[in-house]
């Protein structure tokens, strides 16, 4: 039950990008076509999960027994950094196909902070092992639906007629706005 | 760039390049931290001091760094200064590292420092890389205290703690996310039209 909570939770009711505001860059940067916004979702989804296993081991098995938790911002932030690396050449190895569809999107993650802030935020909301997994993993299905639903309003927004003063970034966040406002709708389902 | 006169560099980031508005940089921490303006004003100093701190130790450091370790050994600075506020803001002003909360650990990721050390930083001498970290760090605490102040006019009546009006005409959607979203698309729309003007 924990864990369906944890999802709808992080999925609807406290959404990544529209309540929480992690993750903005991409979600402003690459919402104008739906599939470039489904790459991005992909890559995120797979380096967020990964990312946050590591970190979390870091965090129980080196950080905290040694008492040096102040050097976590730090810590992070290279494994973070490293990880996309890695994935990035065991991808590019391993699954050529997969490597053609998220390469372009995957340097562009270690800057996202949606991954470092869902990182930090299962060893402060203290989640267990698997809770933390799920919890990046509903995020990353949260961060995906709030980019997807973007892109598509985008795409029919590129046809619309607009003021000078308000094409291209303006007439984004206000529809960001709108749709936060959408989200707000979920609001007391999961406490 | 090395033609433009010192004050240029200051102003550059003021206006010019104003990360927020026209660089539409960092835009995390502008939508997340300015549910008031005091909140909106401290975000944007934190950010300064870590701008100003990378720029300098990047600009010193720019001879020796490797070209193909750079990437990471400009992140190792940022999160060292990054430690730095983020431990002395925990001691000194605890009520304010509890609402920043995870924004501080995130001035990291926050794309305009690590713009402007490879931008900047790596090109120019100390000083001007002071300066520069010091403009760009103003003029995101300038975007942010304007955003900051419109949202808690609007949301609850006040600004910096002083009401203006009773809070129950004000709109509690300015000071929840929506309204973030929102009064940035206004002010940067307004910014556009009087740039054109």
């Amino acid at each position: 039950m924990t864990y369906i909570l944890i999802f709808i939770s992080a999925v609807f009711v406290n959404n990544i990008v529209l309540a929480q505001f992690l993750g903005i860059c991409p979600f402003l940067g690459v919402s104008k076509k739906i599939e470039t916004a489904l790459g991005m979702s992909g890559a995120v989804a797979f380096v967020m999960t990964i990312a946050t296993i590591f970190t979390y081991i870091i965090q129980k098995a080196v950080l905290e027994p040694f008492n040096i938790g102040f050097l976590q911002t730090i810590t992070f932030i290279l494994i973070i950094a490293a990880l996309v690396q890695l994935v990035e050449i065991i991808l590019k190895k391993v699954s050529p196909a997969l490597y053609q569809a998220l390469g372009v999107f995957l340097p562009l993650i270690t800057t996202n902070c949606a991954i470092l802030g869902v990182a930090i935020l299962v060893i402060q909301k203290d989640m267990n092992m698997l809770e933390s997994v799920v919890f990046a993993i509903s995020t990353a299905i949260g961060f995906g639906l709030a980019l997807v639903l973007f892109a598509g309003i985008r795409e029919q927004l590129s046809m619309a007629k607009l003021p000078k003063g308000m094409q291209g970034t303006p007439i984004s966040l206000l529809t960001a706005g709108l749709l936060a406002m959408a989200f707000m709708g979920f609001a007391g389902i999961v406490k | 760039m090395s033609k433009d006169s010192n004050l240029k560099v200051l102003l550059n980031g003021l206006f010019k390049e104003n990360p927020t508005f026209v660089l539409i940089l960092g835009m995390c921490p502008t939508l997340a931290t300015t549910s008031s303006a005091i909140n909106g004003l401290s975000m944007g100093l934190a950010t300064t001091f870590v701008l100003l701190g990378s720029n300098v130790v990047i600009s010193l450091l720019k001879n020796i760094i490797p070209d193909n370790v750079r990437i990471p050994a400009y992140v190792v600075v940022i999160a060292t200064f990054v430690t730095v506020v983020e431990m002395s803001m925990q001691a000194y002003v605890p009520a304010l590292y509890e609402s920043l909360g995870l924004f501080i650990p995130l001035i990291v990721v926050n794309c305009i420092v690590l713009g402007r050390a490879e931008a900047f930083a790596a090109k120019n001498n100390v000083f001007r890389s002071a300066l520069d970290g010091l403009g760009m760090g103003l003029g995101f605490s300038m975007a942010l205290t304007m955003l900051g102040t419109v949202r808690e006019i609007l949301g609850t009546g006040k600004v910096f703690g002083f009401t203006l009006y009773p809070d129950k005409y004000g709109m509690l959607l300015f000071v929840l996310a929506p309204g973030a979203f929102i009064a940035l698309g206004f002010l940067i729309a307004i910014m556009n039209k009087l740039k054109k003007a």
